[in-house]
């Protein structure tokens, strides 16, 4: 071998060398970032996910709630006045305390202590007439000097823990009576002013009621869409013109569709504003494109052996797309609806207009209901002052990256399990 | 007795001529091979017996086909009726991806053969028996068609072609895909299967031609260019052509 074919070789090896290091930094750079992104969610949202109580006692005096018969029965209890027994439950905290900056005590639990008060009554009727203990909830500010977010060296006037109450904290923690517990809460309650009160909830159900709406829509539309272009349709100019269409719709950006949906849906069809029925619909037009896509991909990929034998035995057209096309490309279809909703699923902007950006404080429970989506909450909450709702920006995102995810692994394994494989 | 005979016909892809005033009589119940170079029109012309040709929107087919006095290049004919009489194997075999059971009873069950689960069950039976794959399939019908051996799985295609009891079967290139002891077993099987059915086959190999059939076409650039009995074509053939095709002189 001589100099120049040897020097050529080397040149080779040596592109083929360096060309897989540029991948294998790319690979790198793209996990750092990923990591990174992760790291900075988890640190800031995992306190989320755990909820600060405080433990007082509470005595149910028949006097103090106005009970008088004998008796009571469940509506004597629903109908009973909690406020002095909440109140007096939080005041025996510090009896010293002069009545005049009781305030200080009541801020340190949840604005709902009263509802908490009548709520484990109601629940445990037998208490009546006894003295127990009570967990109530603690407020954003108390929840957050607990979870260590809140500094405690800033000069008391830009506190909004005073040094009283930080001092009634401190005797509490160490008394064992500041409790922190799983948040259940943040997964069964709704929005809320209140950071300590506010859940995933709604935003949750009016997500998922979204993606079944959006789901139920885009679906049929986009599959038949998709065979009759792919199977039926002759190929002249007009269906190009309609390809290119279906192309340029995947390429639009999503606030178009939230405008469309604004005037078309709302104005027009005078459907109900900030229900995932609109917002699912919505998201159904940017869905659509996707799902037609990736069904006339599949489509495509089945071989047209297949649809020769199938032809060839007598089928009809309609018999050989339907007994053999559609099956064989219902994997490579499913998982490209399950990654069209995925994106969906995440979509912000087109909500918005649609309304789903309002305050929602009831869990809806159909698709007309008022409701936020997930991707809104976290819009919603990352505006709010109250640091309190930092964490939960960050577990909210933590719950739609799940989501996401459970998506995209369902997309995968319909890939794999139900693919068939021809020779 | 002629099954099929064909007149003048003119293929065109487009604006491309692909055959040129094809005339043939396909006798009944014999096997009719087809030969010649790639791309001289064969598997096209096979294709019009069965009107495959549908499915290319650009190709046109110009003359008269008749099957028993029916003509076949007509608008009017009923292709779904056609392909019930008239079955095909391609040249890659292409089960469906179902168990063997369904390929084979597809036919019967698209076109209402079978009254009853049992009378399908014979169907299947028979025909898997006829294609000689009986033996090696009857444990597992249930298993997915295109699990088979290459040899299995085009012997299931001439099951399937056959559960519909056609009159005639059209293969293009059955073997070409095949290990010579599949290809032996395909051959041994089309000796049987004239008995009942007119075979048409295109193939590529003209050893194969000379084993199977009892007429040859011999196409070249589009034209049937000698037609005769194997015979003759492959042992005294009247134009120069054929003969150094015959003698791979070219092609």
């Amino acid at each position: 071998m001589n100099s120049f074919k040897k020097n050529l070789l080397k040149k080779r090896y040596n592109a083929e060398r360096r060309f897989q290091w540029y991948g294998k930094i790319a690979i790198g750079l793209a996990l750092t970032f990923l990591a990174v992104f992760m790291f900075q969610i988890f640190s800031k949202g995992y306190s989320a996910f755990q909820k600060t109580w405080i433990v007082t006692e509470v005595h149910y005096d028949k006097e103090l709630l106005l009970i008088d018969a004998e008796s009571p029965s469940k509506d004597d209890l629903e109908n009973a006045d909690y406020y002095d027994v909440a109140y007096k439950a939080m005041t025996s905290l510090d009896p010293g305390l002069p009545e005049e900056e009781d305030r200080q005590l009541i801020q340190m639990v949840s604005y709902k202590y009263e509802t908490e008060v009548k709520d484990l009554l109601l629940k445990n009727p037998d208490f009546l007439g006894k003295i127990v203990p009570i967990k109530l909830t603690a407020s954003d500010d108390v929840d957050q000097v607990h979870k260590g977010n809140y500094p405690r060296d800033i000069p008391e006037k830009n506190r909004r823990v005073n040094d009283y109450q930080l001092q009634i904290y401190d005797m509490l923690n160490e008394r064992g009576d500041i409790l922190s517990e799983f948040n259940i809460s943040f997964f069964t309650s709704p929005d809320s002013r209140e950071a300590e009160l506010a859940g995933i909830a709604s935003s949750f159900m009016g997500t998922v009621f979204s993606i079944l709406v959006c789901l139920a829509f885009s679906f049929p539309i986009a599959v038949l869409a998709a065979i009759y272009l792919e199977e039926f349709a002759p190929k002249n100019k007009f269906t190009d013109f309609i390809e290119v269409n279906i192309n340029n719709l995947a390429a639009v950006p999503s606030i178009v569709f939230g405008l469309l949906g604004l005037g078309v849906l709302l104005a027009v069809f005078n459907l109900p504003r900030s229900t995932p029925l609109v917002g699912g619909i919505t998201l159904s037009l940017m869905t659509l494109p996707t799902i037609i896509i990736a069904a006339r991909a599949s489509l495509k990929a089945v071989p047209p052996s297949i649809r020769e034998a199938a032809l060839a035995m007598g089928a009809s057209n309609m018999q050989t797309t339907m007994h053999h096309t559609v099956p064989l490309s219902m994997p490579g279809t499913l998982s490209g609806t399950i990654i069209g909703l995925a994106q969906a699923l995440g979509e912000t902007a087109p909500l918005i207009l649609i309304g789903m950006v309002a305050f929602v404080n009831t869990i809806p429970g159909t698709p007309v209901d008022p409701a936020a989506s997930l991707p809104v909450q976290i819009y919603i909450w990352s505006e709010s002052a109250e640091r309190g709702f930092v964490e939960k920006v960050s577990a909210c995102i933590m719950v739609l990256l799940a989501f996401l995810i459970l998506m995209n692994l369902a997309a995968q394994i319909v890939r794999h399990k139900f693919e068939k494989k021809w020779s | 007795m002629s099954k099929i005979k064909a007149e003048n016909v003119n293929v065109y892809y487009g604006s491309k001529q692909a055959l040129f005033d094809v005339s043939i009589d396909i006798a009944e119940k014999e096997v009719t091979a087809l030969i010649g170079p790639s791309g001289c029109g064969k598997s096209t012309f096979l294709r019009c017996f069965n009107r495959m040709n549908d499915v290319i929107e650009i190709c046109r087919v110009e003359g008269s086909i008749k099957m028993d006095n029916l003509e076949l290049n007509s608008r009017k004919l009923d292709v779904v009726r056609l392909r019930e009489n008239v079955g095909m194997v391609f040249q890659k075999p292409n089960p469906f991806p179902k168990t063997i059971y369904e390929n084979v009873a597809y036919g019967p069950t698209i076109h209402g053969i079978a009254q009853s689960k049992e009378e399908m069950d014979q169907i299947v039976e028979t025909s898997l028996k006829k294609a000689a794959l009986w033996n090696e399939v009857k444990d597992r019908l249930d298993e997915i068609g295109t699990g088979l051996s290459g040899g299995q799985q085009q012997r299931l295609c001439i099951a399937r072609a056959i559960s519909v009891s056609p009159e005639v079967i059209l293969m293009d290139e059955p073997c070409s895909a095949l290990d010579p002891i599949a290809t032996a077993q395909i051959e041994e099987l089309i000796d049987d299967l004239k008995k009942e059915v007119t075979i048409v086959i295109v193939t590529h190999s003209m050893s194969q031609a000379a084993r199977v059939s009892q007429k040859t076409g011999f196409f070249h650039l589009g034209k049937l260019i000698e037609f005769g009995p194997t015979d003759k074509i492959f042992k005294n053939p009247d134009n120069q052509q054929t003969q150094d095709y015959i003698t791979g002189r070219f092609g």
